[in-house]
C-alpha cells in the first residue's frame, strides 16, 4: 500500500490502526522501562462528534433533542472557533483522516477500544479525557444549548465511558455561563465514579469570578474536586481575526484565553477566597506562565491597592496552582524550559499531559528524557502530582503488568 | 552489512518500503529514478517519519514587487513527513525542511540483478 500515491492515500486510511502507527513509542516505553512507573496523562481527548447520536439521546429538552437529531448535531456546534484550520495538515498527520476507519470490536464501546490502544502504546495507565468540538461550546450564542448539551455530554460520558473502564477518568465539562445550571451539574456528577473534577473551557468572553459564581467554586471546594481551565483558540476572536495564518491563531490563542482567566482568578483574589479549591490550567504549554507572572508581580508593586484581596504577590498564588505539560516549549532552548520548569514549581505542580490524539500531541518522553530532572522528579510529574491530586489508585495498567511479567522471565 | 529490500519494481515511483531488519525500521523511497533509504525514526518524539506521507515543499509565490500571489508545490524538492506531528525532512539529503542540522540517519542503497539492498 503506498500512502504516497493519492489514488491509494483512502485505501491506505482504511486499514488504519492506532497499535501500528504508535509502535514507535510502544518501543520508547519499553527501552524507558515505563511498566515500572505510574503514568498519568491529565489531557486527553476524544471526538465526541462520533457519537453524537447517544449524547443527543440524552438532551432533556424534547424540542431541542429533535431538532438536533433532524440537524445531526450541527446545531450544536457553536462554530464559534471559527475556520477549523487545516488541523489535518492535508492527510500529514494521518490518524485525523485516519480515525474514523479504525475497526474495533463490538464491545466495549469504541472509544474505550481507541483511548486503550494509544494508551497502552504511550505507556499510560490512567487517562483524563475531555472532549474536542465542545472545547468551543462557551461561545454557542444559544446558552440554553450549552447547558443542555453539557448536561447529555456529560450524562453519557458517566454512563457509557466512566462507567464501565476504571482507567479512564474525565474532569466533567461545566457550564459555567449559568451558574445554576453548573451546580446542577457538580451535585448530579460529581460523586460518580471516574469524575475527578471539573472543566472550564477557557474560549470564552465573560468574567467568571462575579458574586453568581461563588456557590459553584464554593461546591468545589467543599467536595475537594479540582478546576481545570482548558484553553482553545478561536480564528474568529476579534482579536485572533486578524492572524493571517492558522498557526498564529492557534499558538497564540491557547495561552491567551488561560492568561485572561488567570489575570481575573488571580487580581479577584479568588485563591484567597477558596484557598482549598485546586486549580490546573490545561493546554497552554508552559512559557506563558513565567512571563504572565514577571507582568502581574511587576505591576502589583506599584497598584496594589486596587487590588486589596492580594495578601501576596501574583507569582506567590499562581506557583500554588497546577499546570498540565503540553505543548511543552521545548524546540531549541532547554535553559528557557529549566527556568519555567523552576519558576512553576514544576516538581510538585507540573502534570504531564499527551493532548492525544491532537496533532500537538506529547509523548512521556517529553518529560523523561528531560537531562535536569533527576528520575524522582521524573516520575512525579508523570503521574505522581496527579495521582495526589486527584487522589487515584496508583494502579498499574495490564498492559504493563503484563509486560514486566514477560520481561522477568526472559 | 549489506540486507536484501525488495525487487526494484516493488517500489513504484514516489512510493516507499518500510524494511524491518532486526530492530530497525527502514524507509526506501524510490524519487526520479533514484532510491534513498532512511531510518524510519523522526528526531522530534521518535515517530516513524517514514511511515507518513512525501509532499511536495511548499513555496510561496511572490510578485517583484513583493505582493502576494498564493502557494505552490516544488515537485523537485519531496519532502518526508513524520506523522506524528508534521516535522518535514528533505528526501534528497535527509535533512530537516526547516534546520539541516537536524537529519534522518541515512543509509546507503546499493542495487545489483534488479534487487535492492542497503548497508546497514
Ligand atoms: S515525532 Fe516526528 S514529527 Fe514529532
Amino acid at each position: 500500500m503506498n500512502i504516497n500515491n493519492p489514488a491509494s492515500f483512502d485505501e491506505a486510511m482504511s486499514h488504519f490502526d492506532t497499535r501500528v502507527m504508535l509502535e514507535n513509542a510502544e518501543e520508547q516505553a519499553r527501552a524507558r522501562h515505563y511498566e515500572d512507573f505510574l503514568i498519568v496523562d491529565v489531557d486527553s481527548h476524544h471526538y465526541e462528534a462520533e457519537a453524537m447520536n447517544e449524547i443527543i439521546d440524552r438532551i432533556e429538552d424534547p424540542v431541542l433533542r429533535e431538532n438536533s437529531r433532524f440537524a445531526k448535531g450541527l446545531n450544536l456546534s457553536s462554530g464559534g472557533q471559527g475556520p477549523f484550520g487545516n488541523q489535518e495538515m492535508t492527510g500529514r498527520i494521518t490518524r485525523y483522516p485516519g480515525r474514523k476507519h479504525e475497526k474495533v470490536p463490538p464491545t466495549p464501546h469504541r472509544d474505550i477500544t481507541l483511548t486503550h490502544r494509544w494508551m497502552d502504546a504511550l505507556g499510560i495507565d490512567i487517562a483524563c479525557l475531555f472532549p474536542t468540538p465542545m472545547l468551543g461550546l462557551a461561545l454557542h450564542p444559544q446558552l440554553h444549548v450549552e447547558v443542555q448539551l453539557a448536561h447529555a455530554y456529560n450524562k453519557w460520558l458517566c454512563e457509557t465511558i466512566l462507567a464501565e473502564d476504571s482507567r479512564i477518568k474525565s474532569m466533567l465539562y461545566l457550564p459555567l455561563t449559568d451558574p445554576e445550571a453548573a451546580l446542577r451539574c457538580i451535585e448530579e456528577f460529581g460523586e460518580r465514579p471516574g469524575v475527578i473534577g471539573f472543566m472550564v473551557t477557557s474560549t470564552r468572553y465573560r468574567s467568571i469570578c462575579e458574586n453568581v459564581h461563588m456557590k459553584v467554586y464554593a461546591a468545589l471546594e467543599e467536595r475537594g474536586l479540582p478546576l481545570s481551565f482548558h484553553s482553545g483558540y478561536s480564528w474568529q476572536d476579534p482579536l485572533l481575526s486578524a492572524s493571517t495564518k492558522f498557526i498564529t491563531a492557534h499558538a497564540l490563542g491557547f495561552p491567551i484565553y488561560n492568561m485572561m482567566l488567570m489575570g481575573n482568578w488571580v487580581m479577584d483574589g479568588i485563591p484567597e477566597r477558596f484557598p482549598k479549591l485546586k486549580t490546573i490550567w490545561i493546554e497552554s504549554g508552559l512559557a506563558w506562565v513565567p512571563f504572565l507572572m514577571q507582568r502581574f508581580d511587576n505591576e502589583y508593586m506599584m497598584r496594589s491597592s486596587e487590588v486589596p484581596a492580594l495578601k501576596r504577590l501574583p507569582s506567590d498564588y499562581m506557583r500554588e496552582m497546577f499546570y498540565a505539560s503540553q505543548p511543552m516549549e521545548m524546540v531549541n532552548n532547554a535553559e528557557a524550559l529549566e527556568l519555567t520548569f523552576k519558576m512553576i514549581n514544576a516538581e510538585s505542580q507540573l502534570l504531564y499531559s499527551s493532548d492525544y490524539p491532537h496533532w500537538d500531541m506529547d509523548l512521556p518522553s517529553t518529560i523523561f528524557d528531560l537531562p535536569f530532572l533527576d528520575m524522582q522528579a521524573k516520575r512525579a510529574i508523570l503521574g505522581e502530582n496527579a495521582r495526589k491530586l486527584f487522589n487515584l489508585d496508583p494502579q498499574l495498567s495490564a498492559a504493563k503488568l503484563a509486560k514486566k511479567v514477560s520481561y522477568t522471565q526472559r | 552489512m549489506r540486507v536484501f529490500v525488495c525487487d526494484i519494481d516493488d517500489i513504484e515511483e514516489g512510493g516507499v518500503h518500510i524494511l524491518k531488519f532486526e530492530n530497525i525500521k527502514i524507509g526506501v523511497y524510490r524519487h526520479r529514478g533514484a532510491f534513498y533509504a532512511y531510518k524510519n525514526l523522526c528526531a522530534h518524539q521518535g515517530g516513524p517519519a517514514c511511515e507518513g506521507r512525501l509532499m511536495k515543499k511548499v513555496v510561496e509565490r511572490l510578485n517583484a514587487d513583493k505582493t502576494y500571489i498564493g502557494e505552490d508545490f516544488d515537485a523537485a524538492d519531496p519532502h518526508i513527513v513524520c506523522s506524528w506531528h508534521g516535522w518535514e525532512y528533505r528526501l534528497l539529503t535527509g535533512e530537516n525542511a526547516v534546520n539541516p542540522n537536524i537529519r534522518l540517519k541515512r543509509y546507503e542503497v546499493t542495487q545489483q540483478d534488479n534487487k535492492l539492498y542497503v548497508e546497514v
